[in-house]
C-alpha cells in the first residue's frame, strides 16, 4: 500500500503519521511537500496530516487547501481514492469544499488535549470495515479548533446519508450533550463525503498504533485500511 | 480602488472569541453584552470604477476570505 502524506508549513503529526504507516503498518509511505504539483504515482492513500498549517492564518486549512498539491488530492478523490484527513488535515478537507461543514472554536475557549471517546458509527467504509459498529475507541484529540458545525439542512441531509462515521461519547458509548467538550454539533468527530472515500476526523488514530505507548485503539482504523487494500 | 471587507461570524454561530474579550471587559467593570470578534481585511484594486471593486471584492469573498458554513461579509469600496 502506497501512502502519500501532505506536508504544509506548519504541519506536526506529519512525522507521526509517517511513523504509523511506516515503522508501524509497513506500508510505503512518503513525505509530500505542499509545492508539489502531482502526488506519487500508484498513491492508494492520500494521509492530511494534523498541525498548524500556514499558522491557521485566515481560517485553520483554508490557505492549505490552496497549495498546488491539493489539486492534485482533489483529483485523487474525485477518482474514488482514499483521502484521510486528521485533526487539521480534516479542516484542510472542509475547506477545499471535500467534506461538508466547517470546524469552529472549541465552546470551552480551550485548546482540547487528551484522550476521548469515540462510538463508530460506520463500520462499511474503506476506513472502519475492521471495526463493528458501535464500537468504542479511546483515541487522544488535542485541537483549539474542533466545534464541528454545519447549517441545519446540511446536517440533516449529513444525518440522513449516514455521513457521520465517529461520535464523540461517554465510555460506555452512550452519546450526549456533554459528550462532545468542543461543541461539535451532534457530537460529531468524524465524517464521509457520500463515496466513503473521503473520512476527515478531529481525533488522533496515528497516535495510538503502539500498546508500548500506552494505547493501540488507533490501529483498528489503520488495519482496516490494510484489509480494504488486501488482494481478495 | 481601497476596499474593506468586514467579515463577522453569522448570528448564530457561537463565538468564544467574543465571550472571552467580553469577560475581560467585565473584569474592568464595563457593562457590555454581545461582544463579538470579527475579522477586517483591506485592499487596493486597480481602477476607478466602484462598482467593479465591489465585484471583484465578493469575488474574492467567495472564493476564499469567507467561509459561508460560519461567517458573513460586509464589502465597502471606501475611494
Amino acid at each position: 500500500m502506497k501512502v502519500a502524506i501532505p506536508v504544509f508549513p506548519g504541519s506536526n503529526c506529519d512525522h507521526d503519521a509517517l511513523h504509523a504507516c511506516g515503522a508501524v503498518m509497513g506500508w510505503d509511505a512518503v513525505p509530500v511537500w505542499h509545492q508539489e504539483t502531482a502526488l506519487p504515482a500508484g498513491t492508494d492513500l492520500v494521509l492530511i496530516p494534523g498541525g498548524f498549517s500556514y499558522g491557521d492564518y485566515l481560517r485553520c486549512g483554508a490557505i492549505a487547501a490552496l497549495a498546488p498539491v491539493m489539486a492534485d488530492v482533489k483529483r485523487h478523490a474525485e477518482n474514488g481514492g482514499l483521502v484521510f484527513g486528521v485533526c487539521n488535515g480534516f479542516q484542510i478537507l472542509c475547506e477545499a469544499g471535500l467534506l461538508p461543514g466547517a470546524l469552529l472554536k472549541n465552546q470551552t475557549l480551550r485548546f482540547i488535549h487528551k484522550e476521548v471517546h469515540l462510538r463508530v458509527e460506520r463500520a462499511d467504509l474503506p476506513y472502519t470495515k475492521a471495526l463493528k459498529a458501535g464500537q468504542v475507541l479511546r483515541i487522544p484529540e488535542a485541537h483549539g479548533d474542533g466545534n464541528y458545525t454545519l447549517d441545519e439542512a446540511g446536517l440533516a441531509a449529513l444525518e440522513a446519508r449516514g455521513g457521520v462515521a465517529f461520535r464523540y461519547c461517554h465510555p460506555d458509548g452512550q452519546v450526549g450533550e456533554a459528550s462532545a467538550e468542543n461543541g461539535a454539533m451532534n457530537a460529531i468527530a468524524g465524517i464521509v463525503n457520500e463515496k466513503g472515500n473521503v473520512l476527515g476526523m478531529m481525533p488522533h488514530p496515528e497516535r495510538a498504533v503502539e500498546r508500548l505507548l500506552g494505547n493501540d485503539d488507533g490501529l483498528g482504523i489503520f488495519r482496516s485500511l490494510a484489509a480494504a487494500f488486501a488482494p481478495a | 480602488m481601497k476596499v474593506r471587507v468586514s467579515v463577522q461570524l453569522k448570528g448564530g454561530i457561537l463565538d468564544p472569541q467574543g465571550k472571552a474579550v467580553e469577560q475581560g471587559l467585565h473584569g474592568f467593570g464595563f457593562a457590555v453584552d454581545k461582544v463579538r470578534v470579527g475579522r477586517l481585511i483591506e485592499f487596493e484594486v486597480p481602477g476607478q470604477d466602484a462598482e467593479a471593486a465591489k465585484t471583484q471584492a465578493q469575488a474574492m469573498c467567495d472564493k476564499l476570505l469567507v467561509n459561508p458554513v460560519m461567517e458573513k461579509a460586509v464589502i465597502e469600496v471606501l475611494a
